[in-house]
């Protein structure tokens, strides 16, 4: 296999300094050259960036757990906004666009006994639509959310991911979009004390999807393990922009993305931005990126952003390879009489083996699975 | 009676400078029951024939026959030269992360036997197959070849061997890089593949030692991309008192001592 490794960029400007703020005023009219935005095709935002007004509104349905509390919310509940603010304009925008925000709790030292499903359906063909969903986990509560995304449209929101201290919350994203669609989303995660947090995205669908999870911990002793499996076709850009913010100390955060491309003009990219600050002494973390490039055309980036502010950490490191698919693999399995379209699945499917284990959700990871097959064979791969 | 049949093989790999011949010109008939043993010094082209038999899309067959049964084998893809009965084991088996060594056999063994193999027996069979090489049962779960040590990963081609009972099998160095207990458990495996008397084996080899485990009918000595002498396993003796030096215009040892 070729991989070429990135080295870690030292960034122009540290993410400590990012500018913040819920109001979309605040933020310039990006142009497409800023550094966060210039993987982006600006073009095929609809607008997102440059003020599109919501022409409709996206449907939420929640299948929740039976303990689990479901809220219709006003923007003015005290509640929202607290996982953090968002950091690009497309983000304000959607907070200071949507109308009522849903809030899903899962109260204090209770496990929740099912998952609970969010189902969001896009707005329709061409129709503009933002949301807000905030994600609750108690002291010591224990859930899983799963969050899917489907439909047609285009759609901007911010999640949140609210952990009091010793919570444990498991959230699977999906989004398995219509081809027209577009989405942009951010995700910001408040991590408490001793508090642990499984995000998996899952990105199949749509004409262009930007997530942006961002992690931070409001105390000590906080786990944070990011995980990604993107698999992009001809003309799809799949963006995943990680952040994890240390800034207490004793932390551990682990982000794993693979992304499989095929297809010309199939493109993703993915940055992982770490930030230990000058508080996180003990941190412990570690990142990495793996793209399978199954044909010719495709694009795949990767930017792992590495910022130390302290010499007392456990430890540190990041890992990003993009190659093409291994021919000594798929010969080796042939020699065993092997089709080459069954070995190539079985290379594949192993690729993303470890992550689709990491998902506890037996329907989830069967779907996945499933998905995962049927863009195998939609290109006879 | 399988028979395997190369007939002036010439092959040639891509290299910067151009095309390059490795392979000039290679008979050999290699009938079911018979065990060859191909010796030859480093750079001979020996893995070449192997890799060129069995398809690997790096070797350029740039004229000959290879025929299995009659069959022209060079038409073949690489899964249907294995479907057909031919077997590679290589000197360099291929880690697959994330596809478990039970899933890669049993897909394996579906693709070359046309069916699926009944659960129940398959299970016993596996488990037979894999005490026979001394293997233990937890290799089923880890997937293929990732983190093996080298003894290990030859002990599961000689696996795959036993389970995918091919026609013609081909052994690339498989004694290479193993320590004198799993020498003895792979040459054991080879030997009971052999007993059948229906299948062929083409061994090849650097050194004689592993010749002391598994008798050939035939020694070939192979340089310069060809073979240049044939005889029966008393060869093998001769080259190992006298190494390549008469072929390779060097000193070579093929004793490992």
């Amino acid at each position: 296999m070729t991989v070429s490794v990135d080295k870690p960029v030292v960034p122009e400007s540290s993410r400590a300094d990012w500018f913040t703020s819920y109001d979309v005023e605040a933020f310039e009219t990006p142009s497409g050259r800023e550094e966060i935005w210039r993987f982006t095709p600006m073009k095929r935002l609809a607008g997102l960036h440059t003020g599109a007004a919501a022409t409709g509104s996206a449907s939420v349905e929640v299948d929740a757990a039976p303990e689990v509390r479901v809220e219709t919310v006003e923007r003015a509940d005290a509640r929202i906004g607290q996982a953090g603010v968002p950091a690009d304009r497309v983000a304000a925008q959607a907070y200071s666009s949507f109308t009522s925000a849903t809030v899903v709790t899962v109260p204090g030292e209770t496990k929740a006994s099912k998952p609970t499903t969010v189902t969001v359906t896009g707005p329709g063909a061409g129709q503009v639509a933002y949301g807000h969903l905030q994600v609750r986990a108690e002291l010591f509560a224990e859930g899983v959310v799963v969050l899917d995304h489907r439909g047609s449209g285009v759609y901007a929101d911010n999640v949140e991911f609210v952990l009091a201290d010793g919570a444990k919350l498991t959230v699977v994203s999906i989004q398995d979009w219509a081809d027209d669609a577009v989405h942009v989303s951010a995700h910001h995660a408040k991590v408490g004390r001793d508090a642990l947090l499984k995000h998996i995205v899952v990105t199949l669908g749509g004409d262009v999807v930007r997530v942006s999870p961002t992690a931070a911990f409001a105390g000590p002793g906080g786990e944070v393990d990011l995980t990604g499996l993107y698999f992009a076709d001809a003309g799809q850009h799949l963006e995943h922009r990680t952040f994890v913010d240390h800034a207490q100390p004793n932390c551990t955060s682990n982000v794993v993305y693979k992304g499989a491309l095929q297809g010309d003009d199939a493109h993703t990219v993915w940055i992982g931005d770490v930030l230990i600050r000058a508080a996180a002494e003990g941190t412990q973390t570690y990142e990495l990126n793996r793209n399978l490039v199954l044909t010719d055309g495709a694009r795949a980036d990767s930017v792992p952003n590495l910022e130390i502010e302290t010499g007392e950490i456990a430890g540190a490191g990041h890992a990003s390879a993009t190659g093409r698919f291994d021919d000594e693999q798929l010969f080796y399995l042939q020699a065993r009489g092997i089709p080459e379209d069954q070995a190539r699945r079985l290379v594949v499917r192993g690729f993303f083996h470890e992550l689709l284990m990491k998902i506890d959700v037996p329907e989830v990871r069967e779907r996945l699975e499933a998905a995962i097959e049927a863009e195998l064979a939609a290109v006879g791969a | 009676m399988a028979t395997l049949e190369i007939k002036d093989l010439h092959v040639s790999v891509a290299t910067d400078e151009g095309p390059k011949e490795i392979l000039k010109g290679v008979d050999l008939t290699v009938k079911a029951g018979e065990t060859h043993a191909i010796m030859g010094p480093n750079g001979s082209g020996k893995s070449t024939l192997s890799y060129a038999v069995a398809g690997h899309p790096k070797y350029e067959v740039t004229s000959g026959s290879v025929t299995l049964d009659g069959v022209d084998v060079l038409e073949m893809s690489v899964d249907e030269r294995a479907r057909a009965g031919l077997f590679l084991a290589m000197q360099y088996p291929v880690e697959v992360p994330g596809v478990s060594m039970s899933n890669f056999l049993r897909t394996a063994a579906t693709a070359v036997r046309g069916e699926a193999p009944k659960l129940r027996t398959w299970v016993k069979e596996v488990k037979a197959a894999m005490g026979e090489l001394e293997i233990d049962p937890s290799f089923a779960e880890r997937s293929v070849n990732e983190g093996f040590s080298g003894g290990e990963k030859k002990r599961h081609e000689i696996l795959q061997l036993a389970l995918l009972n091919p026609k013609i099998a081909i052994l690339d160095e498989t004694d290479s890089g193993l320590d004198v207990d799993a020498l003895r458990v792979v040459s054991e495996g080879v030997n009971r593949f052999r007993a059948s008397g229906e299948s062929g084996v083409l061994l090849i080899t650097h050194y004689t030692r592993i010749l002391r485990h598994i008798t050939p009918d035939f020694v070939h000595v192979f340089a310069g991309g060809r073979i240049v002498e044939s005889g029966g396993k008393e060869l093998a003796d001769v080259l190992e008192a006298e190494g390549y030096v008469k072929y390779a215009g060097k000193q070579e040892a093929a004793s490992a001592s």
